[in-house]
């Protein structure tokens, strides 16, 4: 059986899949169902989902449609996701490689400072990070990435440690292949099973790291993102609970269905291994 | 050691990304434009001096566990830290022992019950738990058990307004502690969860296990004795990595519920840029991440005697 078919035999993998589907429509669908942004005031304030005709997820505080506040915010939180787990993964592949493949001092300097990341508590880096330097896209997506390379680089090197020692890198080496040359084309794309399933638990923390700052009102002002949307309807949860209730709900499926991706990615990929 | 030196080296970096600096602070919160005035301070906060003497200097102050005034409270960094430090580490222990309970029974009933109701049950469970940010779990929370039920408190520590018998307050206490306690454990209760189901999963197919089967001991008595503990050691090696997250965790927890501790002083001295109170709480709560890693190490030599510390 192909990779694509076992990978979609799975029902966690299956359901993980279709639920990202959904949401990235919503990224891409904004724009063009809701041409005029999520900041407008659409119709009078606290109107409950399915009220009114035209506003199916109601309004919040200030009269906004929170379909459209939820539309642009799927846009703004796959964004964060997708880029700050591509930032950590570049950043973590590479100093997992170069400490995995040459061992020594190198090694050791590398991992120490992994060690002092790790030991820094994230989420409060994240904090410190966003706010120092200002809130804004840019610097959240830097924030998020130095909270979560250390994870890839310890991966990332027990893999090279591992593949290092491999047959196929020391012909690599017999027939005078350079350093380089045998990181990029020969051990980084056999290690890359593990790093791909890790990648989308990266873009779900990722998510969840997102919604905590804006949720705490370190968001880029500019954006309204999911964790913006629970953090403005804070306020009035008593009475109109929707507000937190509806942006959560997106935070958790999105990073449920990461979640469940990641699961079935996992068990195709392993059956590979058991295989050979 | 070396860890802690890169800390704090990593600290001071980020500090001096900061546009303007701690003079450019406290003159604007005393509302002084008189550049004279603001060149006296930097001269008196040491902030003239080249970078490497500002560094050396902050560390020989550090290594005195003098981590300067806070002048967003105009009260020293450290007495801060100790006075808020006890309700944090309350939230945290609870948090994180009720969440390894929690973690253990679940994981070890889908195990035992593999691909049964319960098993699919506690998955599901698992994942949802795993989804949900800290901190919708306690805006549900409060709305359900206060607006609604209106059984807890809604946020504090304890009621202010009565006398407490040492008892009373204990009470009071317990009963502001429980939402915030598992609203924090959630996360790490998936995670336990699917951890020990995995290692009791492998562990039950292991010889010894039916061998304790075949002499015909009680079924609860093979799972929790003989298997169940063995697992325990990979959840203990997730105990010591999770403790740096769950401070993270309950700077959210925190600011939800209105808990006296350090993590909503971090969220505060990060929001009036009070930059020593941000230095002292990023650095002592290192300094906590790696005691605690020290005294798991300790307990896994206990717990398997086959280790050996180096």
């Amino acid at each position: 059986m192909g990779f694509g078919r076992r990978f979609l035999s799975s029902p966690s993998a299956a359901i993980g899949l279709m639920l990202l589907a959904i949401v990235t429509v919503m990224a891409v669908a904004a724009p063009i169902l809701y041409p005029q942004g999520p900041w407008v005031m659409a119709a009078q304030p606290f109107l409950w989902p399915g009220e009114a005709a035209g506003m199916p997820l109601g309004t919040d505080a200030l009269g906004r449609d929170i379909a459209a506040g939820l539309f642009h915010g799927a846009q703004v939180s796959l964004m964060i996701g997708l880029a700050s787990a591509a930032a950590a993964l570049g950043l973590g592949v590479m100093v997992g490689a170069l400490a995995g493949y040459f061992g020594g001092w190198i090694d050791d300097a590398l991992m120490r400072l992994t060690d002092a990341f790790q030991t820094i508590p994230p989420f409060l880096l994240a904090i410190v990070i966003v706010v120092i330097v200002n809130p804004s896209v840019t610097t959240i997506i830097l924030a998020i990435a130095a909270i979560s390379w250390p994870a890839i680089a310890r991966l990332a090197r027990a893999e090279f440690l591992r593949l290092r020692e491999a047959e196929f890198v020391a012909s690599c080496r017999l027939i005078g292949m350079g350093d380089a040359r045998i990181i990029l084309t020969q051990i980084l794309p056999n290690s890359m099973a593990p790093i791909i399933v890790t990648a989308s638990i990266l873009v779900a923390n990722a998510i969840l790291t997102e919604a905590g700052l804006s949720f705490l009102g370190l968001g880029d002002p500019n954006v309204i993102s999911w964790g913006t949307m629970i953090g403005m309807g804070r306020s009035d949860f008593r009475t109109a609970w929707y507000l937190v209730l509806v942006p959560g709900g997106a935070v958790v499926l999105t990073v449920l269905a990461l979640n469940l991706l990641g699961d079935g990615l996992n068990d195709a990929l392993n059956t590979r291994l058991h295989r050979r | 050691m070396i860890v802690l030196g890169i800390v704090l080296v990593l600290q001071f970096a980020l500090l001096h990304l900061a546009p303007g600096d701690v003079a450019d602070v406290i003159a604007g919160e005393v509302q002084a434009d008189d550049p004279a005035f603001i060149e006296q301070l930097r001269r008196d906060l040491g902030l003239d001096q080249p970078l490497p003497v500002q560094f050396a200097l902050y560390v020989r102050r550090i290594l005195t566990l003098d981590f300067g005034m806070s002048h967003a409270f105009n009260v020293p960094v450290i007495s801060l830290i100790a006075e808020r430090l006890p309700a944090t580490l309350l939230l945290m222990v609870t948090a994180i022992l009720g969440a390894f309970a929690a973690g253990m029974v679940m994981g070890t009933v889908a195990a035992v019950w593999r691909g049964r109701w319960a098993d699919v049950a506690v998955s599901v469970a698992a994942l949802v738990f795993y989804a949900t940010p800290v901190f919708l779990v306690g805006i549900g929370l409060i709305l359900i058990f206060t607006v609604w039920l209106r059984w807890l408190p809604m946020s504090g520590m304890y009621v202010t307004w009565v006398q407490h018998t040492w008892w009373s307050f204990t009470l009071d206490v317990a009963r502001h502690l429980i939402m915030p306690a598992v609203s924090l454990a959630l996360f790490y209760v998936a995670i336990y969860t699917r951890l020990m189901r995995a290692a009791m999963l492998e562990i039950l197919s292991l010889d010894y296990v039916r061998t304790a089967r075949a002499k015909g001991l009680a079924p609860g008595r093979v799972i929790w004795r003989h298997a169940a503990r063995n697992a325990l050691l990979p959840m203990i090696t997730m105990l010591g990595l999770q403790v740096s997250s769950l401070l993270g965790g309950a700077v959210l927890v925190e600011t939800v519920f209105g808990w006296p501790g350090i993590g909503r002083l971090a969220f505060e001295a990060v929001f009036r840029r009070d930059i020593p109170l941000v230095l002292g709480i990023l650095f002592l709560s290192s300094v906590l991440v790696l005691l605690v890693n020290l005294v798991i190490d300790l307990i896994y030599t206990r717990l398997d005697p086959r280790i050996v510390l180096r």
